[in-house]
């Protein structure tokens, strides 16, 4: 049984212009101390995923239908006072920015140990004593001082570190990191991500990072998931994606990252952009951007498959690289047509290549 | 900065700030055409001599700086003059009135504060709802309905109609006779009605605002209940403005208590002040204006040290 398992999960923001489809039929799972990659442009669904994990889909969002099992349990079964005591307890998030997620008029301390206190229950001291150590787990400097600071006494890296602690101040079995560094420099992005690291090993904790930052995939995840528009368009293991993507969306978002020694002028860009989420494209939602599209994409919804069999994609099965693109289940003409080039330091060579040339227009 | 010293830091502005108000009560009085010894004597056609003395013996005849010095100097030591209508010591006059507007004033804020919170953080919690459109057309009334109207209205519904409150204030009952609280629950409700308006209509806004910040997110996501997370977290913030405004409130509630005294012929300061006013009563006037000058000031101090214990990024 995995740590969490989403299936068919689907949810809807009823707004004035219409249903916005934020997620269709998303399934994956994360396994207990697994890492965990959603990549994905703004408005892919990713963090309406992760809310949806935590049940914090706000109005006007709706969990339509679905089901989200955490240790076999479906979240979406349990009433709000159930809901309550896993949230922060055994799944917690960490958020984007710190500085916006911390409440201004409390101290960080205090609001580290609110949470210690609605969920462990200890005495106000034994609170304050685990808020400290928590504070100092983080490398936080000086905690006990530290612990009665406001947020606007902490720099931006401390913030996150303070938010960081807040997430892992119940012993979480699960956290649910949207972009946890995306409002840093590269220097404490580097040390925030290895702070992370050190945790899910050594709690055995699993982490589900939300970020559009594939450099921070590369180094930190174990296994990812690829959105568009609400739902995978890839997912597999971290190598495998990198080192032979299965999907044309993804290899757009790999050619849209500069690289050192890059010597293009520009970077490449995905034409278009993401589709009306209330009005989707008929058919597979990428066919209008997508350089090797056929008239029968712009007719058929790609299922996900193995790319290896062609078999419909198995969520358990955690080595499998699954894509959803009919060149995969053998309903297109042409074939994908790239090549893919990784660069170790200085030395660059061709990895994989599914291509064989012919043009697929 | 500790909120200690960020309060003696606020106290040290006050000082200059209340010599300032003393000047401009001073100054003002002064600037009102019309000379003095024609009201103290009842414009009574009185040969030059006689005017010279009366002057003197008010001390009219100093430099003005001297005058408003020696005023000051008294005024430190609570003496505000005799007063020219009654010939009654200033002090005493407004000792026996000041507690009733003190009465009317704190219930109408009271009022105000106790309905307008609540409401607005109903209102915004479940804002575009039901509470949310009725809440709203409440207080577009409470604004545009003008405090001596109201007054006029209450009193037509609940003492004339009704019948379940007097039309006059009651006469030889102390002030917090029963009789007396029950009799300034119309006028502290026709002058809190304004400002329960506005105060729930901030609250509301500014809780609506809060509400959508991520701190509110992350509060839910650490499983803290709903009661925390909008009556610790979101109350804290949303105050900080509420509570500015507030103080600005009983700048309003003491001149709205000037025209509501006049229409429930309250026993207060408002009703002397405009009764003295007519009658260019200048050592009255003084007093009452300093008073409510010092009261203006002494609010926004409140709601500065408030402002500064919500919102720690204030403090230094």
């Amino acid at each position: 049984m995995a740590m969490l398992e989403v299936e068919d999960l689907n949810v809807r923001f009823y707004t004035e212009d219409g249903v916005v489809k934020a997620t269709n039929d998303l399934s994956y799972r994360v396994e207990a101390g697994e890492r965990f990659g959603v990549v994905g442009e703004s408005g892919a669904g990713k963090s309406v995923t992760s809310l949806a994990v935590m049940g914090l889909v706000d109005e006007p969002g709706v969990i339509e239908s679905g089901e989200i099992r955490f240790k076999g349990e479906d979240l979406l079964e349990l009433d709000d006072e159930e809901m309550r005591r896993l949230r922060g307890n055994e799944i917690a998030m960490i958020f984007q920015d710190a500085e916006t997620a911390l409440n201004p008029a409390y101290t960080v301390g205090e609001q580290i140990s609110e949470a210690i206190r609605h969920h462990l229950a200890p005495g106000e001291a034994a609170a304050e004593e685990r808020s400290i150590e928590m504070l100092e787990s983080v490398g936080i400097p000086d905690p006990a001082t530290r612990y009665s600071n406001y947020p606007h006494e902490f720099s931006g890296g401390m913030q996150q570190r303070a938010v960081i602690a807040m997430a892992l101040s119940c012993d979480p079995d699960l956290i649910i990191a949207d972009e946890p560094t995306t409002a840093l420099d590269v220097t404490i992005e580097a040390q925030i991500l290895t702070l992370l690291e050190e945790i899910a090993e050594e709690f055995d904790t699993a982490i589900q990072l939300i970020t559009h930052d594939l450099g921070v995939v590369a180094e930190f995840c174990d296994r990812m998931m690829v959105m568009y528009a609400g739902h995978p368009v890839e997912m597999a293991p971290v190598e495998d994606v990198y080192y032979d993507p299965q999907h044309p969306y993804t290899v757009g978002l790999m050619s849209s990252i500069p690289r050192i020694g890059d010597d293009r002028d520009r970077l490449d860009t995905i034409p278009g952009r993401m589709p009306d989420l209330i009005e989707m494209p008929p058919g597979c939602n990428f066919h209008p951007r997508c350089p090797y599209a056929e008239e029968v994409c712009t007719r058929r919804e790609p299922p996900l498959v193995d790319t290896d069999t062609g078999q419909p994609a198995d969520v358990a099965d955690h080595d499998s690289q699954v894509a959803a693109c009919l060149a995969h289940t053998g309903e297109l003409t042409g074939r994908l047509d790239y090549e893919v080039t990784v660069r170790d330091d200085t030395h660059s060579r061709p990895v994989g290549s599914t291509g064989d040339g012919s043009p697929s227009e | 900065m500790s909120l200690r010293r960020y309060v003696l830091k606020r106290l040290l502005i006050t000082i200059p700030l209340l010599l300032g108000v003393t000047l401009a009560t001073f100054a003002m009085v002064h600037f009102i055409p019309g000379d003095p010894i024609d009201f103290i004597t009842l414009f009574t056609e009185l040969d030059p001599e006689t005017k010279q003395e009366i002057r003197a013996r008010y001390g009219l005849d100093d430099p003005i700086y001297i005058q408003y010095l020696d005023w000051l100097a008294d005024a430190a030591r609570g003496d505000f003059g005799t007063s020219i209508t009654t010939r009654q010591p200033v002090t005493k006059e407004i000792a026996e009135r000041l507690p009733f507007t003190l009465m009317m004033g704190s219930m109408a804020f009271v009022i105000a504060i106790v309905t307008a919170i609540p409401a607005g953080i109903a209102a915004a919690y479940h804002r575009n709802t039901k509470v949310d459109q009725v809440s709203r057309v409440a207080a577009l009334l409470g604004i545009a309905i003008p405090n001596f109207w109201l007054g006029l209205i209450l009193i037509l519904v609940f003492a004339s109609w009704l019948d379940v409150f007097p039309v006059l204030p009651p006469t030889g009952e102390g002030l917090l006779s029963s009789e007396m609280i029950v009799y300034t629950l119309l006028p502290a409700l026709a002058i809190g009605t304004g400002s329960t308006a506005l105060l729930m209509r901030l609250m509301r806004s500014s809780m609506v605002e809060e509400l959508d910040k991520d701190y509110v997110t992350m509060a839910r996501a650490k499983g803290l209940p709903e009661r925390t997370v909008v009556g610790k977290h979101v109350l804290r913030n949303s105050l900080i403005s509420v509570v500015t405004v507030a103080a600005i409130q009983v700048a309003f509630i003491i001149s709205g208590s000037v025209v509501v005294e006049i229409v429930f012929s309250y026993p207060g300061l408002g009703r002397l002040l405009v009764n003295r006013v007519r009658n260019h009563d200048f050592p009255v006037i003084q007093a009452l204006v300093l008073i409510i000058g010092v009261a203006v000031i002494f609010a926004n101090l409140l709601a500065d040290v408030l402002y500064a214990y919500l919102d720690p990024r204030i403090r230094y």
